[in-house]
């Protein structure tokens, strides 16, 4: 299966998931699906349970989807967006602990090599441990 | 107390109008300790509530209360709607495995606390909408069936969002000012004072 893991960038600030994900499409290609939300469901600064769900869907793989957040709510909001996936996708997507743009690159370019769910969150959450 | 389609329709009518009301004061309270968002964040939500009220209150009062939570989580855009999401889901299905109200009130509500404790990863102590939450599910079984039962509410609720302002913050935004978020009343705390005091006036007015 040449299936990657997926990655998908959740900011309060729709410029910040954006920039985020340009940064990951120039450094590791295009071989892995990246998605992007950001704003409230206004368009202020916040997040989006709908449009959490959406970037999960759009980033969607077989092998599962890293979701990478920076601030409290859009930790609670994706949590919040797996528990309302369809049963047989939640268990393939885990919110990583860790910085946003660092995680979201290195998660992705662990990815890019074919990696497992659990090794992508892990390499991730790395940049947390001190 | 009964709770009729129709009383349950101004409740949820009542207690939606005084949060949207408090919205500039949420709003300024989380300005102090947090982001300054939960105004117009819950503001947002109970507005979407208000629109659907209609279809809301035809529903079964599970299905209602999980169509309230659902609309809070899709709309809030900020951690209080899947905190405030979770504790009407959780009562709604509460309600769908042989609770019934007003007998089962305190199990009912208590659900609603712990998904939120859940959600939230948080206990109380931590100066959140849990320093209210907790101490009106203790008054709600404390007092279960007293004559008294919705003035102990209320006061159990006002006094308790008094009590967030000497505490510290560690969950949250506010969490990240340390020793300075003391001081400050918590604006989820107010919050789910100003929901618990609403349905409990709006209870009042029908006794």
């Amino acid at each position: 299966m040449n299936d990657t893991v997926g990655i998908v960038i959740v900011s309060h600030s729709k410029d910040i998931a954006k920039g985020t994900a340009d940064m990951v499409r120039q450094m590791v290609g295009s071989e892995v699906k990246v998605a992007f939300c950001g704003g409230n469901p206004e368009g202020g600064l916040g997040t989006s349970v709908s449009l959490i769900i959406d970037a999960i869907n759009a980033a969607w793989s077989a092998k599962g989807v890293a979701i990478l957040v920076d601030l409290g709510g859009a930790e609670t909001n994706s949590e919040m967006a797996v528990e309302m996936l369809e049963p047989a996708r939640r268990d393939l997507v885990v919110v990583c602990n860790a910085p946003i743009v660092e995680g979201a690159v290195m998660a992705a370019t662990e990815a890019a090599g074919g990696s497992s769910l659990a090794q992508v969150k892990a390499v991730a959450e790395e940049l947390s441990a001190d | 107390m009964s709770l009729q389609p129709e009383t349950f329709k101004s409740l949820v009518k009542v207690a939606a109008e005084q949060v949207i009301a408090c919205a500039p004061e949420l709003t300024s309270l989380d300005q102090a300790i947090g982001d300054g968002d939960h105004g117009t964040n819950m503001k947002r939500g109970f507005e979407a509530v208000l629109g659907k009220l209609d279809v809301i209150s035809a529903q079964p009062l599970d299905e209602a209360l999980k169509m309230i939570g659902k609309t809070l989580v899709m709309t809030v855009g900020g951690a209080s709607g899947p905190l405030y999401g979770s504790f009407f889901l959780a009562a709604g299905e509460a309600l769908s495995h042989d609770r019934r109200l007003p007998e089962d009130l305190a199990d009912v509500f208590g659900s609603g606390v712990n998904a939120v404790c859940a959600r939230g990863r948080s206990q109380p102590g931590e100066k959140t909408m849990l320093d209210v939450l907790v101490p009106v599910l203790e008054t709600l079984k404390t007092a279960a069936g007293q004559p008294d039962l919705i003035a102990r509410v209320r006061n159990t609720a006002s006094a308790a969002v008094e009590r967030t302002a000497p505490m510290q913050a560690t969950k949250g935004r506010a969490s990240f000012l340390g020793p300075r978020s003391v001081g400050h009343i918590d604006p989820g705390a107010r919050s789910s004072s100003v929901l618990v005091q609403a349905v409990c006036a709006s209870l009042e007015g029908r006794q």
